[in-house]
């Protein structure tokens, strides 16, 4: 593996679309819990807690979006053409879910709150379940032609093993969701986020081990460089270690460490999915040799080198300010004037 | 229809209906900006109620806005996917740089400009505000740095053929800085204050008629008559530079905007009228050598007509008139309507000219449709060509995708779409009609001053 400028901007759509996954991941997963409880008090605690950050963390996939395009256009294009209504799906159920966070609390009808609950929930909950969908279909791999076209279907995407990932992924957002509600909240809603955590986080180990099984079983293609590589397999374990150290830190109510764990969880699983599908991108099935990678589907070395003096500027302030506007925004959440 | 055609309808409707929403960001973005300074230097109250009144504004279009934006994003990929692997090298640097430097700036601050009034102290809000302001700002230069290199492409050579021929970056400066770049980035955001100066303005001259919160109202007119006023005349200059660079760069398309069809020297500017298609004429009131002085400044200097491409390659001449006069007409109004306000509110008449206060009302309509109709000019101007003069526009499209896919994706945004806005106009109204609270009359938390309530008690 040599370290040229396609890798480079392999390993920086990869950390875009982790960061999404780490931030955007606990305000999906709070959506997806927001119909457990019914008090309009505790559903607006939970809002109010993602409030005034749910949209930055949106921006990491819009932003690793841009890098696709701006990196990896082939991609971007097969990929957006290929998943056509999936990706109509998951916009439109993150708009609803955006506009929810919005409207929700402008108005006090029972019917209307109602209403935007509903959308925010059911929209986070489909939001991950495509966004997993689209993760399984990549790592199983999809037809391509030899002009590097999508040659499937719209129901050929929903396949089990991708719809497996899918669900996968609603738990551990959900998991995620739930121990950052627990870190920025107190009394009784506290102790019910604790406990959906600790029931998500069961959710999640089941899941994750079947998938794990399947993977195994019936994708060679994916396991193959852990097979040849098995100090990978130590991945494996920091991302088992992370999950079990959860309920530890909950006992000893270090909340926000149990939150990092739950990131670590996260980064561990994509550097694995990103270690396994390198240096591909898409893969093809049937026509491996279709794939697409980090060398035919990439931009001009020009153009990545503009990008990386791009990214060289702007990734260290956004990160910068991202970290104050957390600080500001710490501890529990209070509802005041301007809340939702 | 055929996939190109809904693509086509498609990608105007969403895009369309996303340019409702970012021009009120970046215009209310530089009023909250005005009107935080404001306070900090004179301490009246007054401001400081107005800017978080319109800042509840401003978070209700900013959510809309980034919820459709986020789909004009993925548009490119899913329904112009040929065009996206033929410019991506270029095209996506810009957007990918208006992620990292514009939207997350944007959406970073607004988080402190929304919910951060009482945990930090005054001059970081309105540090804030300013970086939100800016944000909204930048993106408006990524996303029109992408367009217009679409325009008047520049910086780049063509590499490979047939399939898989596609643009590279030579100068990255030259994509950015291309030709038409300067002059409707500028035109552009002069638009997007418009919008926002005259929807404070309208509000403002609402409450005067209704004689409700006269005091906020006043106050908020002096500076949405003054934006409005300054944003109208910048607007007259900044369209005319674009009209000239459009006469250098896409001559073809200024013909159409003037329903130009014979190259004359001496040739009049048609003020008012319609386009014969079938027999190449254009009828209505026209001022002879008026065309060729605004576009070389000169009254004898030739203008090219459309005769000189051929009829494939012209664009379709009755829209691109239409939507350009359309726009240059309200432009006028705006420019009038706005300086007769500024004028009487200098001389305290203007709540007795319930008139004009009516026209106020409803010149918020002004800059929203000015600004719909200079895109739609703009873009149709460019057809047949999705990237002038290299790449059509069916040949752009995504080769996988079929019609009816792409015909269920539209009738679920249209919906969509309808409802979102049927919902935003509802609770602007709501938010309209309750008005500004009176308890932001007294900032609290870490804003508050103790000394300056004795000084303005009564603001
Ligand atoms: C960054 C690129 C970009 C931006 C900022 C805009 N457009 Fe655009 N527009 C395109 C990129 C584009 C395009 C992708 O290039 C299209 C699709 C097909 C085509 O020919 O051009 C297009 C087509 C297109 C059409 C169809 C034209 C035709 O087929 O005859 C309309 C009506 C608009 N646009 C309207 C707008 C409006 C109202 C905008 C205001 C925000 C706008 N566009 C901004
Ligand atoms: C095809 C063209 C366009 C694309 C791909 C696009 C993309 C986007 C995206 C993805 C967002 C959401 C960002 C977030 O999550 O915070 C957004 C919001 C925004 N866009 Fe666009 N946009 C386009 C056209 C425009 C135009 C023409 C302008 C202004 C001149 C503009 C200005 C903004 C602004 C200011 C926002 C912030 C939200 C708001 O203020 O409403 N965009 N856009
Ligand atoms: C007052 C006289 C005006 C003139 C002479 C004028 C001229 C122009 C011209 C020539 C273009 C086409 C540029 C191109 O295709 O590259 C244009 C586009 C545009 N106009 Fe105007 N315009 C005027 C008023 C307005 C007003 C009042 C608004 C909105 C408030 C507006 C908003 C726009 C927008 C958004 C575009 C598309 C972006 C662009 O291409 O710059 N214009 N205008």
């Amino acid at each position: 593996m040599t370290f040229d400028l396609n890798t480079i901007w392999f390993i920086l759509v990869g950390v875009l679309f982790t960061g999404y996954a780490m931030l955007d991941g606990f305000d999906l997963g709070i959506g997806a819990l927001h119909l457990f409880t019914k008090k309009d008090e505790e559903r607006r605690i939970m809002l109010n807690s993602i409030g005034p950050v749910w949209d930055g963390n949106e921006v990491w996939l819009v932003t690793g979006g841009g890098a696709l395009f701006a990196a990896f256009p082939n991609v971007y294009a097969t990929v957006f053409s290929g998943f056509y209504l999936a990706f109509y799906l998951l916009l439109a159920a993150l708009i609803f879910r955006a506009v929810a966070i919005e409207f929700r609390s402008k108005q006090p009808m029972k019917w209307w709150r109602q209403t935007w609950d509903i959308g925010f929930s059911v929209g986070s909950i489909l939001s991950a379940l495509l966004i997993g969908v689209a993760l399984g279909n990549i790592a199983w791999g999809i037809p391509i032609d030899v002009n590097g076209e999508f040659a499937g279907t719209f129901l050929g995407l929903l396949k089990p093993y991708p719809l497996l990932v899918g669900v996968t992924t609603v738990a551990l957002f959900m998991m995620h969701g739930a121990i950052y509600g627990a870190m920025k909240t107190e009394g009784a809603l506290h102790d019910k986020l604790r406990g959906w955590a600790m029931n998500s986080i069961i959710f999640f180990v089941i899941c994750a081990a079947t998938t794990t099984m399947a993977t195994l079983l019936y994708v060679p293609h994916i396991t193959s460089r852990v097979h040849d590589n098995p100090w990978l397999f130590s991945l494996v374990l920091a991302n088992m270690l992370a999950i079990a150290n959860i309920p530890r830190e909950f006992h000893h109510n270090r909340d926000w460490l149990a939150f990092l764990s739950s990131c670590a969880a996260m980064i561990t699983l994509m550097a694995l999915f990103a270690l396994n599908i390198f240096p591909n991108l898409v893969y093809s099935l049937p026509n491996p040799e279709n794939s697409l990678n980090i060398y035919n589907a990439a931009s001009s070395h020009k153009t990545l080198g503009i990008m990386l003096v791009i990214a060289c500027i702007g990734v260290p302030i956004v990160i910068a300010y991202t970290i104050c506007i957390y600080w500001i925004f710490r501890g529990k959440v209070k509802l005041d004037r301007m809340s939702y | 229809m055929d996939v190109l055609t809904l693509s086509r309808i498609q990608f105007g409707a969403t895009i369309a209906f996303h340019y409702i929403y970012p021009p009120l960001s970046i215009g209310l973005g530089v009023m909250l900006v005005i009107m935080e300074a404001t306070w900090l230097k004179t301490k009246n109250p007054i401001y400081h109620q107005m800017a978080r009144f319109w800042t509840k504004v401003f978070a209700l279009t900013f959510a809309i806005g980034v919820a459709t934006g986020i789909v004009m994003e993925f548009e490119f990929g899913t329904n112009w996917a040929t065009y996206s692997k033929f410019v991506g090298d270029v095209f996506g640097s810009a957007l990918a740089a208006e992620g990292i430097f514009a939207f997350f700036l944007e959406s970073g601050f607004l988080a402190v400009l929304l919910f951060g009034w009482d945990k930090v102290g005054r001059k970081m809000h309105f540090f804030s505000t300013c970086m939100v302001c800016l944000g909204a700002h930048f993106s408006a230069v990524w996303i029109v740095v992408a367009n217009s290199w679409m325009q008047t492409p520049a910086g780049y050579h063509i590499v490979g053929e047939g399939m898989h021929a596609r643009a590279e970056v030579t100068d990255f400066w030259q994509v950015v800085f291309n030709p038409s770049m300067v002059d409707r980035l500028s035109h552009t955001i002069c638009g997007a204050w418009q919008a926002g100066a005259f929807l404070v303005v309208s509000v403002s001259a609402w409450y005067l008629l209704k004689n409700k919160f006269t005091n906020f109202a006043r106050a908020s007119l002096k500076v949405g008559l003054t934006v409005a006023f300054i944003a109208s005349l910048l607007q007259a200059v900044t369209g005319h530079m674009s009209a000239q660079g459009v006469g250098k760069n896409q001559p073809a398309k200024l013909a159409a905007f003037e329903g130009l069809y014979q190259t004359t020297s001496n040739a009049p500017l048609t003020v008012i009228g319609w386009v014969d298609e079938k027999n190449e004429q254009t009828h209505g009131l026209q001022i002879p050598g008026l065309l060729s002085f605004l576009d070389h400044n000169d009254f004898h200097t030739p203008v090219t007509g459309l005769d000189a491409f051929a009829p494939g390659d012209r664009p379709p001449v009755t829209p691109s008139f239409l939507f350009f006069h359309g726009m240059v007409a309200i432009g006028t109004a705006l420019i009038l309507v706005s300086a007769l306000g500024f004028l009487y509110f200098r001389k305290g008449t203007l709540h007795e000219r319930r008139w004009l206060l009516w026209i106020l009302v409803f010149s918020v309509l002004g800059p929203q449709i000015a600004n719909q109709l200079g895109w739609f000019a703009a873009e149709v101007g460019r057809q047949p060509w999705i990237v002038y003069g290299i790449m059509r526009t069916p040949e752009g499209l995504s080769k996988v995708v079929q019609a009816n896919v792409v015909l269920t994706s539209l009738i679920l945004f249209t919906f969509l779409y309808f409802l979102l806005f049927a919902v935003f106009i509802y609770l602007l109204n709501d938010k309209i009609q309750h008005g500004p609270h009176d308890d932001d009359l007294i900032p609290s938390g870490k804003l508050a001053l103790p000394d300056e309530f004795t000084e303005h008690k009564k603001p």
